[in-house]
């Protein structure tokens, strides 16, 4: 048995499973073939639903997986194969000869500069042009040169070598070989991520065209570090495009060319996509052609109602069967109206296809010199109650590899796997790793010296705030040392230039002008502390969320408001002091709230992972929702799944159950919480170090609507799909979608109501093939490999009506208007079936105890909706299943484990760090009147009593003290205190004037520095 | 300079786990509002202390906003319970200096009210425009 980890694939599900394994105790090797990490998040220019900029959110990922002790990274590597067993696994991999040192390179550039030989750039999607030796873009990790063997003039014919000479440190090699090694290794994590369609496989499309391109190559126009420097131009003529079309389900939802899935995420890109180009330029018009919108994640029905409102983008139903180019070389697309029920004919000036997701060919490689089982799409197979297990015992699946999925699935399907191979090796955990290493600190001088980095942020922030404008100003600000603008702060080749600067400048303290100190603060941090500055000495100056992204029309404004940020921040910083954290023991402990397969499956990783559990229930007995299902996606019974589940949790001694149980009290923090709990009339105590929140969530009733509750025959999906468990007697059964989802009231699509519908009309079907029934859907949301019950169904003659106004149900019949015919259709209907939404269960308690927000439709909100989403912004609790959103039974069971994961990270360290800015006591001050001690909530504050000399007397007086690994540095004792006697620390009322007083100051009235300023821009 | 083009200064104490965060989803989801506002990061709205708010307006802002979680939802359990009651003493304090009520505002924001944040700052700033510039603005600071 090792105690380390083979990730295939770097992308962001690599990524997120190799920083899981490697924060809980085990040696990870990542290994990506491309030369830099970040797969194709990295060349995503925004995120839907909420348009984060990618690389802003994934850059600081990819730094830290340069930097992390127990992360061995190979990148341009490949795995050849696999063998061995769970416990001791061999992987052989294949080091691709890149022609230049790594451990010498410094990615300077100056190879790449002076390459003369010109090659089409994959990471812009073959739109511009790159060097045979490259960095693929400015965030890469590692930061080294990759010669294109296939392109470089010396090695295809000798001539050049024009980079080893200018090549400084002597990095580059042309006899370098490709270098077979061997890593031995417990376990192996499959994220080997997809490969974007190729859609020349489709000819009547015309991607020939240089204006027909595909959502990728649109996603880089619309980059700032794009072919285009964000400006959406045409490959043809240069000139701005006004209207574009989109195509979906291009290389999806196709049969006939064995693209049989839906590929998950196309609507919601090409919906983001036309966003963010309106925001660009909202002259735009912009056309979707779509089959159905599948909107079915948290918050995207949302996103695409505003799409439609706000932004104006038009949505037609309808499959353009081509791209029609005409003699002049214009394109236009024929479609049918089916409002009108005309062939229609429109120009447009760019034509972009929404290509799917192919399974990538590593996996198939992989799968074939590995024998790993696939399913019938080409992906890794697993088992809907195993989401992340492979057919072999050891080797686990994460991410698109498994099957299409978005960024948060493939994140939260990256722990479970991390999860699952901790688990297998729990007991080898730590002993393969090292502990991280910062220099010491430097000796802090009395004068302050700050650097200030102000970021463009691509285009996020320079395209409103003035930048160099900002920098300018800022040398000019009081103990300024330094300041200059960078495209992406958070780049690891910037965390390169702070550290020089810090070095060559004699820096000692630091601000960045960027985003929210929420997200980035700790990378900076780190960043400081390689450079021997005490993370306390930094500061985030918000110019993004707080400046350029909320005054997007005031350019001039918004600059004079940065320089405002800017100098606040530089006076407030110039006060910092160094500050250090205490470390405390935690509670080994987990607390899993709610017994689902969720609740469960938590639980029993948690267990694996070798750590006690308590698991409550509200109810009688575990199982929660799916007690109540009699059939699964995949054929399985419940039951089967339920079983094996609860006997495992009970047989479990690590895992102990309380049943009709709810949590009452909680106080603590991360590491060590104390709660009530309250079980079968009895308070058991329980003490825990992380928690996870699986609580789930509810059917909605649909009282009122569809005659429901008046006439016996209308009934809902979940009342069906337990009378399919008992046999049901209906001839005619009618399915009405989207009761009580998407409208006024309750705006966001159920996610999981389409699917169940599907799963049981082919259930009617399958058992009575002479009874109709009828779907009435608005549009059919059968996402990902879940297409293939859609089309089953319609294969067993299940008929779907597309319906735009409500349909009026009666006794025995169903009244719809069909938008395809045009006319209203009355079906007989003996059996009227409402599906309904999931709604969030009473989460308000739990939402109190742990003061963990909740969303606006009732669910949890998560600390991130892309890259953290089992996570909540409160340290040390966790959240999993449809207590976050409605999901599958797989996706719950995929979160749990994820969740797990992350209570692991927490749950195996040795000890917990406390915060270093916490409140401090000036004995000399205090007079021991206890305000302090009465106003805080951890009791950190006490009245010692001490002996106080003063002159030739000496007398004993209370004086308070804070105990330093209590103390949360909330600041509440210094606000009350009634003598100033208490300073929070970082947040002194010195700071804070100080930072009032500058704001005060009007931007110009600053009196300019004497003397010179070293300042490189 | 005309009433329309003068921008009022306002301070805005943010507490890190709601408000602030609310000023950030203001910022994800792009709600525009004008640009008058420096929001003063704290851990806890508890943090605040009314010599900061007074410091504020001696140093000539406009307005203050002293804003934190909902209350139950205080990160620090019941910190925003303790603002509440120095809010009060504040308001009367505030109300002897003879200042407009309109200047010194609490709002509970939480982390995902986005846009509640902006709205915040646009009524803010609309009202104080038309109040004009604060009675207590130092000489010499616009």
């Amino acid at each position: 048995m090792k105690g380390s980890v083979a990730v295939v694939g770097g992308g962001i599900a690599g990524i997120q499973a190799a920083l899981d394994l490697a924060d809980s105790g085990f040696k990870t090797y990542l290994i990506e073939s491309r030369p830099s990490i970040g797969g194709v998040m990295s060349q995503l220019d925004k995120t839907f639903p909420t348009n984060d900029c990618a690389m802003c959110i994934l850059s600081p990922k990819l730094v830290e997986i340069g930097r992390h002790p127990n992360i061995e990274l190979l990148s341009y590597s490949d795995v050849k194969s696999i063998s061995g067993e769970a416990g001791d696994f061999k992987v052989k991999v294949v080091k691709k000869a890149r022609y230049v040192d790594e451990a010498k390179c410094t990615g300077c550039g100056s190879c790449t500069e002076k390459c003369p030989s010109k090659v089409l750039d994959e990471y812009n999607a073959g739109m511009s042009k790159r060097k045979s030796i490259y960095i693929p873009f400015a965030q890469a990790i590692p930061r080294v040169a990759t010669i294109d063997a296939a392109h470089c003039l010396y090695l295809t014919k000798g001539k050049c070598g024009v980079c080893k000479k200018v090549c400084g440190p002597k990095a580059v090699d042309y006899e370098m070989k490709d270098k077979e090694i061997e890593l031995d290794v417990g376990s192996v994590i499959l994220a080997t991520g997809f490969k974007p369609f190729d859609p020349s496989l489709l000819k009547q499309y015309r991607f020939d065209h240089p204006d027909v391109i595909t959502s990728l190559q649109f996603e880089r126009l619309l980059s700032a570090s794009g072919p285009t420097q964000g400006h959406v131009t045409r490959q043809s003529d240069g000139k701005v495009p006004k209207r574009i079309a989109f195509i979906q389900c291009v290389g999806s939802r196709n049969p006939r060319i064995d693209r049989k899935h839906c590929s998950s995420v196309c609507c919601m890109y090409a919906t983001k996509e036309s966003i963010i180009a309106k925001e660009h330029d909202p002259e735009l018009d912009i056309t979707i052609f779509h089959i159905d919108i599948r909107a079915f994640g948290k918050n995207f029905e949302e996103f695409y109602n505003r799409a439609q409102e706000e932004y104006g983008i038009r949505y037609i139903n309808s499959r353009p069967p081509e791209t029609i180019v005409d003699a002049r070389n214009n394109l236009s697309l024929r479609y049918e109206d089916f409002d009108s029920g005309e062939l229609k004919t429109e120009a447009f000036d760019m034509v972009i296809l929404s290509i799917g997701l192919d399974p990538s060919d590593s996996t198939r490689d992989l799968a074939q010199s590995s024998g790993i089982a696939l399913d019938d799409f080409g992906n890794i197979a697993t088992g809907i109650e195993k989401p992340v297990e492979t057919s072999i015992s050891g080797v686990y699946v994460c991410g698109a590899a498994q099957g299409p999925k978005d960024i948060p699935d493939t994140v939260a399907q990256a722990s479970a796997a991390a999860a699952k191979a901790a688990a297998l090796l729990s007991k080898e955990r730590g002993t393969m790793i090292k502990e991280r290493e910062f220099p010491d600190e430097k000796p802090l001088l009395p004068e302050p010296r700050i650097g200030v980095f102000v970021c463009h942020c691509g285009i996020n922030i320079g395209s409103v705030v003035n930048v160099p404008d900002v920098v300018e100003y800022a040398k000019t600000l009081p103990d300024v040392a330094y300041a200059r603008e960078m495209l992406y702060a958070c780049s690891s080749d910037s965390q390169v230039t702070i550290k020089d600067a810090i070095e060559k400048n004699n820096l000692n303290r630091v601000v960045v002008a960027s985003c929210t100190p929420r997200t980035h603060e700790p990378l900076f941090q780190n960043t400081c502390r390689e450079a021997g500055l005490n993370p306390y000495l930094f500061e985030l100056a918000n110019i993004r969320e707080h400046c350029s992204w909320v005054h997007m029309k005031e350019k001039e404004k918004a600059t004079e408001k940065a320089k405002g940020i800017v100098q606040m921040a530089v006076a407030k910083s110039a006060l910092f002091q160094p500050l250090y954290k205490q470390k405390v023991p935690l509670i080994n402990k987990a607390l899993v709230l709610g017994g689902g397969v969720a609740g469960m499956t938590a639980a029993l990783d948690i267990a694996d992972n070798g750590y006690e559990v308590t698991l409550i229930e509200k109810e009688k007995e575990l199982g929660g929702m799916l007690k109540h299902t009699t059939e699964l996606y995949d054929g399985k019974k419940p039951s089967d799944v339920l079983d094996v589940l609860t006997c495992r949790v009970y047989e479990n001694n690590r895992i102990r159950v309380l049943n009709e149980a709810r949590l009452t009290k909680v106080e603590g923090y991360l590491g060590n919480f104390k709660g009530i709990i309250l079980s079968k009339g009895e308070e058991v105590p329980v003490d825990f170090g992380a928690a996870v929140v699986a609580t789930g969530a509810r059917n909605f009733e649909p009282v009122g609507l569809f005659n429901y509750g008046k006439d016996a025959h209308v009934i809902t999906q979940a009342q069906l799909e337990r009378m399919l468990g008992e046999g049901i007697s209906a001839n005619n059964t009618t399915m009405i979608q989207c009761v009580g989802a998407r409208n006024k009231d309750r705006e966001y699509c159920g996610r999981t109501c389409c699917i169940d519908a599907v799963k049981n009309a082919v259930r009617i079907k399958r058992a009575n093939s002479k009874s109709s029934v009828y779907v009435l859907y608005r549009d059919m949301r059968t996402y990902g490999v879940m297409e293939r019950l859609y089309e089953d169904a319609r294969e067993l003659g299940v008929i779907f009506i597309k319906y735009t106004r409500d349909p009026e149900v009666q006794y025995g019949s169903v009244v719809v208007h069909d938008s395809m015919l045009n006319e209203d259709i009355e079906i007989a209907s003996d059996l009227v079936v409402l599906s309904t939404p999931l709604v969030a269960g009473e989460n308000e308690v739990i939402n109190q105890l742990f003061k963990i927000p909740l969303d606006k439709n009732g669910f949890f909100l998560e600390a991130h909706p892309k890259l953290r989403p089992v996570d909540f912004a409160t340290d040390g609790v966790f959240l999993c299943g449809s207590a976050q959103a409605p999901k599958l039974m797989s996706e719950a069971i995929s979160q749990a484990s994820a969740a797990a994961s992350r209570a692991c990270t927490i749950l195996s360290r040795e000890f917990i760090e406390t915060e270093g800015a916490v409140s401090v006591v000036d004995e000399a001050r205090c007079i021991g009147c206890g305000t302090c001690v009465a106003v805080c909530p951890y009791n950190a504050p006490s009245l010692q009593e001490v002996t106080v000399t003063s002159e030739e007397v000496s007398y004993i007086a209370k004086k308070s003290r804070i105990n330093p690994a209590a103390c949360k540095g909330c600041g509440s004792c210094a606000a009350a205190c009634p003598v100033g006697a208490i300073t929070a620390q970082h947040f002194s009322s010195k700071e804070i004037g100080e930072a009032i007083d500058a704001f005060n100051k009007d931007i110009g009235l600053i009196e300019p520095k004497t003397g010179t300023v070293e300042a490189v821009v | 300079m005309s009433a329309e083009a003068w921008e009022p200064k306002i301070v805005a104490f943010c507490c890190n786990w709601c408000s602030y965060g609310g000023a950030d989803s203001a910022g994800m989801g792009r709600f525009q509002q004008p640009p008058s506002t420096r929001i003063i990061r704290v851990m806890c709205s508890g943090r605040i202390d009314p010599l900061h708010v007074f410091n504020a307006f001696l140093e000539g802002a406009d307005a203050v906003l002293v804003t934190g979680c909902h209350i139950g939802d205080c990160h620090y359990v019941n910190g925003n319970d303790k603002t509440k009651i120095k809010y009060k003493f504040l308001e009367s304090v505030v109300r002897e200096l003879g200042i407009e009520k309109e200047r010194l505002q609490l709002n509970w924001i939480s982390a995902s009210e986005g846009e509640k944040f902006a709205s915040f700052i646009r009524d803010v700033t609309e009202q104080i425009k038309k109040l004009g510039p604060s009675p207590l603005k130092p000489e010499g600071v616009s």
